[in-house]
Parts: C-alpha cells; structure tokens; sequence
C-alpha cells in the first residue's frame, strides 16, 4: 500500500540510482536493450509506483499502471523487482530462453496489466480501463506512460481526444519528453510538434510540465491534479539520463554497454550518490 | 441481420450489465436505441477513429467487460487492424468485433466498403473466432454464442433483407460445427454468410430440374473451422462445392482444399469464390457478385455436370 503523504524525494533518488545500476547489470547478460529510453522514464515509473499508485487493496481495486512506451520496460522491470512483483530470478532471465520478461511487456505476467511495444496502443486501453472504472463507480485511476516518439501516432490524438468527451477524470499520462527518437531530434523530425502542452490542453486535459527527473515534482504535480478532468503530465526528460556519455546520444536508444563502457557507468553512478 | 444483431444485443445486455457497445458513428438502428436511451453509460460512440474503438473495446475486456466494436466491417478490422492483432489477439480479450456489410453488400459505395479478403486476414491471427451467419435467426445464435466464448471474435454480418434459411435445418447452430440446412447425397454445398442463398436456390434447381440429391451446409464457424465437420462430408458426398462471398485467397475454398490435401478425400471439391481483384464496377450486390462470377446460372450449370 502506498501512502501519497509519506512519499519520499530522496528515498526515489537512492532507489533510482540501485534501478540504474541493476539495468546496466542486465545490460550485460544480453547483446543490446533499450537502456536510454529506460532510463529517461525511471523517475517518473518509480514515483508512480511509491508515490501515487493505491495498491494491495485487491486486482479489481488496485490502482493500474501501463507503459504505454512498450521499450521503456526494463524501468518498469526494475521497480516490479524492488516491490517483490517480479522475482529476481525473473529479471535475470530477461530476453533469455526460458525467461518471461523482455524488451516489450506481455499481459498476464506479474505486474503487467497490457501488452505494449507498438507504440500508441496503451492510451486507448487506459480510457476503455477508465471507462469501466466509471461505470461501476470503481476508485481506481490508471497511469499510462507515453513517449514523445509515441506521440506522433495518431491513435494516441484518437485517445486523447475520446477521455475528456466519455469525462474520464481517473486517467493519468505521462508524456516522457526527452525530444530524442529513433532517427533523431524530435523537435527536428516534427518542429511542429511543439508546444506539446498546449496541443493536449486544447483537447480537454488538464496539463503541467515539470522536470521529469524530480520524483517530489512528478509526485506533487500529479497528487495536486484537480480530478475535474484527464490528467497528463510533460515531463521534461533526458534520454539516457545519468550516464553521461549516454545522454542525448542516440546509439543508445538500443544497445549494451561494453565491459569497459559499463564499469564507467558504474563509476558515474558512484560518484553521483545522492 | 442489422436489426436482429441489435435486438439479440439489447435482450442480452439489459441483463448482463458487462456488455458494453461501441461504435465509430455506426450505429444499429432498431434496439440499439433502446439500448443508448436506457444505458447511455454502456454506449460509447468514439465518433470516426476506429483505432481508439478497438483500444478502448480492450481496455473494458481488461476490465472484466464484453465489449461489442460495431461499424462497417472494413473500418471495425482493416482500419484498426494492429489494435485487432494486438490488443485484442495477443491479448486473447473477449473483444467482439462486428462488421456490418461483410463481403459486398455496400455494393455502390465501392471498393473501399467492400470486404473481400476479411475471412483470410482474420482467419490468420492467433486467437480469433470468426462466425458468419447466415439468415437474422443464425445471427441471434452466433450473437448468443459471442458472449459465451472467452476470446476475441470477428462477427461478419450482412446488413437488411436476408430471408430465414434455418427454420427447417435438421441441425440447430452450435459455435465451431458445421450445420446441415439441408440433406442430400450427391453434392453437398458449402456456404457461409447471406449468399448462402444463393445455394439453398441452386440447390433447390439441381433437385428440381436435374434430379440431384444436394445438401446444403452452413459453415458459419470460419475459425475454428470444424476440420472433422468438413472431412466427414467428403467423405460422404462424391461431390462437394463451396460458395462464398469472400476472395479465392484464404476464405473457405481455399481452407478447404488445403484440408483435402490432409484428409485425401475421393470427392471432387470446385469453389465458386470472387476473384482476386477490386470492383470496379457498380450495382446491386448480386450484380456485383455475377461480375466476378458468382452467379446463380454459371453455378449451376457448372454443378449439373458434376
């Protein structure tokens, strides 16, 4: 059970830092991962999971959580296994024969409650979840986490567009802006998809940005929401964040770290102890 | 079909309050009003975005609801087709997608209304179940056994108008088996869907006129498709033919030819199915059949030889 009030900043900083540090050990167990993109979301998986999400009250009451951004799973994997969700003997096997877990979630597992990994499937399931909720008077809000990459597929405009029309008002996204996708700079790629915020306040969301790397900001932003309407945060991110030499660097939008690149790593997240 | 669709819906989902129905700015008439007047809560029109139609179809199945996704069968399966794969097959959610004007029936509307090749794209995903009824009485079955199975399920409607074809049949409509319309025992028919007609007419001629002995069998459960169903009737029948409103690639001809590969029956097996190739060309929608083929005279001349 989670309890919004108790919910602590520096606390999410430390656990961050152990989920980096357990990725980049995964990292090493298989020849590539989506490592940068992981850890652009991290702040913002972990401070929905420990500061926000209502859980332990049963599976038709527990708040529910979507990663939406399919390839961001290992941010998801990494705080399943801190929570118990997920075994460690799970997670070790990720992408490997025999395991469960791998680059894109599968529904079923532990801690998964959609399959993603096409990007723009998780919003529209998220209002249907909310949907449902509403019907039946259920007190459960569902969190789904986008990428900005995520964003330029139209089904996710068909979504954002649907909730406020059905007054959804328990449905949290999370749009991880770190302005980087596959080929390149989003704001290159799509200059136009700026100012993002705007765009979706103009559908009916009740919208704030804030540095997505500041669990006591993404916590208070989300926790202060008014309830009136759907809610998605922008949250300013930095793809690979905390590891110098992957930040903003594309290359490591899919791939492991050598020995040698991992043991700096390491190194780089001793030294930035909190 | 439409109306009966929407008055079987509507008797179901007054009482079982996990139904839901969702539609892209389709709607069916008839019940369906009803249906919107006395739970608005349950009726969610997306408005013409059919992929959130789908995705939100399966966010309520994840929820424990039964969602019927209701338009024109292109926008409910083509359209949205991934959402079909993955949300819905992937996922194995009892998501029920109805597709309305299955085959040809928006005959004038053109090539973008009509489904020619549904049965093969929907046949191949892992996890679906595709019942096509063939009369408004077969339609209430298959709505009815919709909700009884646990996963996704592609239901191919025609639209208004198709005669009962059923009230005599000697079998009743049980999801995955193949049913006898008719009996017979020197040809047996093969159909599925509203121009199954068209085979119980043919039949009927062939009875008549050349004093033939034809079955005629509706095959409504497209997947699973009944495999020992289908083996026993070439086994039996010395001759057996399929009629289907559906491209000769991956629709019941071709299953079935692909099953007498297996089953290495003494039957002959001819398909009368559209061709592979666009409509460009406008009627009614036994106009439109009869242009590629599908007529009830070419049919039956071919049949008097067998």
């Amino acid at each position: 059970m989670t309890d919004q009030a108790t919910f602590d900043p520096n606390a999410a900083r430390l656990r961050c830092r152990q989920h980096r540090r357990r990725i980049l050990d995964i990292s090493q167990t298989v020849s590539a991962l989506h490592i940068a993109p992981a850890f652009s979301c991290l702040e913002v998986v972990d401070t929905i999971y420990y500061g926000l999400m209502r859980r332990g009250r049963g599976p038709d009451a527990d708040d529910t959580f979507i990663i939406s951004k399919g390839h961001g799973s290992l941010a998801q994997y990494a705080v399943l296994e801190s929570l118990g969700v997920i075994s460690k003997e799970d997670f070790d096997l990720y992408g490997k024969p025999g395991g469960r877990f791998a680059t894109h979630p599968d529904y079923g597992l532990p801690g998964i409650e959609a399959s993603t990994g096409s990007l723009g499937h998780g919003l529209s399931m998220g209002v249907g979840m909310a949907a449902a909720d509403k019907v039946r008077g259920a007190d459960r809000v569902v969190y789904v986490v986008m990428s900005d990459g995520e964003f330029q597929e139209g089904s996710v405009w068909e979504a954002m567009m649907l909730a406020p029309t059905l007054k959804i008002t328990r449905l949290v996204g999370v749009l991880d802006l770190n302005d980087f996708q596959s080929l390149g700079q989003t704001s290159i790629v799509h200059p136009n998809f700026y100012p993002v915020l705007d765009k979706v306040r103009a559908f009916g969301w009740e919208t704030v940005q804030v540095d997505g790397h500041d669990p006591a900001a993404i916590q208070t932003a989300i926790a202060n929401r008014s309830g009136t309407k759907p809610f998605m945060l922008i949250a300013r991110t930095t793809k690979g964040k905390g590891i110098s030499y992957m930040e903003n660097v594309p290359v490591w939008h899919y791939r492991s770290p050598s020995p040698e690149e991992y043991q700096a790593a390491l190194k780089e997240l001793d030294a930035a102890a909190p | 079909m439409r109306n009966t669709f929407a008055n079987t819906f509507y008797e179901i989902a007054k009482a079982d309050p996990r139904l839901f129905l969702v539609v892209a700015d389709i709607s069916p008439v008839a019940s369906a009003a009803a249906f919107q007047t006395e739970f608005p809560e349950r009726f969610i029109n997306v408005g013409v975005a059919e992929q959130v139609m789908v995705g939100v179809a399966a966010g309520l199945a994840l929820r424990g609801c039964i969602p019927f996704a209701y338009t024109i069968s292109t926008f409910t399966i083509y359209r949205p087709f991934e959402m079909v794969r993955v949300d819905c097959c992937y996922q194995n959610l009892p998501v029920k997608l109805v597709g309305i004007g299955g085959g040809v029936t928006y005959s004038t509307l053109g090539g973008t209304h009509h489904t020619q090749e549904d049965i093969a794209l929907m046949s191949a995903l892992p996890n679906m179940n595709i019942i096509a009824p063939c009369d408004p009485a077969e339609t209430t079955a298959a709505t009815r056994a919709c909700i009884d199975l646990p996963g996704p399920v592609y239901l191919r409607l025609g639209k208004a108008g198709e005669p009962d074809l059923t009230a005599e049949a000697p079998d009743p409509f049980t999801f995955g088996k193949v049913r006898r319309l008719k009996e017979g025992t020197d040809l047996c028919l093969l159909s599925y869907g509203p121009i199954t007609k068209m085979a119980v007419d043919i039949a009927a001629r062939l009875e008549k006129e050349k004093g033939m002995s034809v079955a005629v069998v509706a095959v409504h459960t497209l997947k699973p498709l009944d495999r020992d169903g289908l083996s026993a009737i070439m086994g039996k029948f010395p001759a057996v033919a399929v009629i289907e409103e559906h491209s000769c690639i991956g629709g019941l001809g071709a299953q079935l030819k692909q099953l007498a590969w297996d089953v290495r029956p003494d039957c002959t097996i001819k398909t009368f199915s559209l061709k592979d190739e666009f409509i460009h060309f406008y009627g009614n929608q036994r106009e439109l059949w009869t242009a590629h083929g599908l007529d009830e005279s070419i049919i039956y001349n071919e049949l008097a030889k067998s």
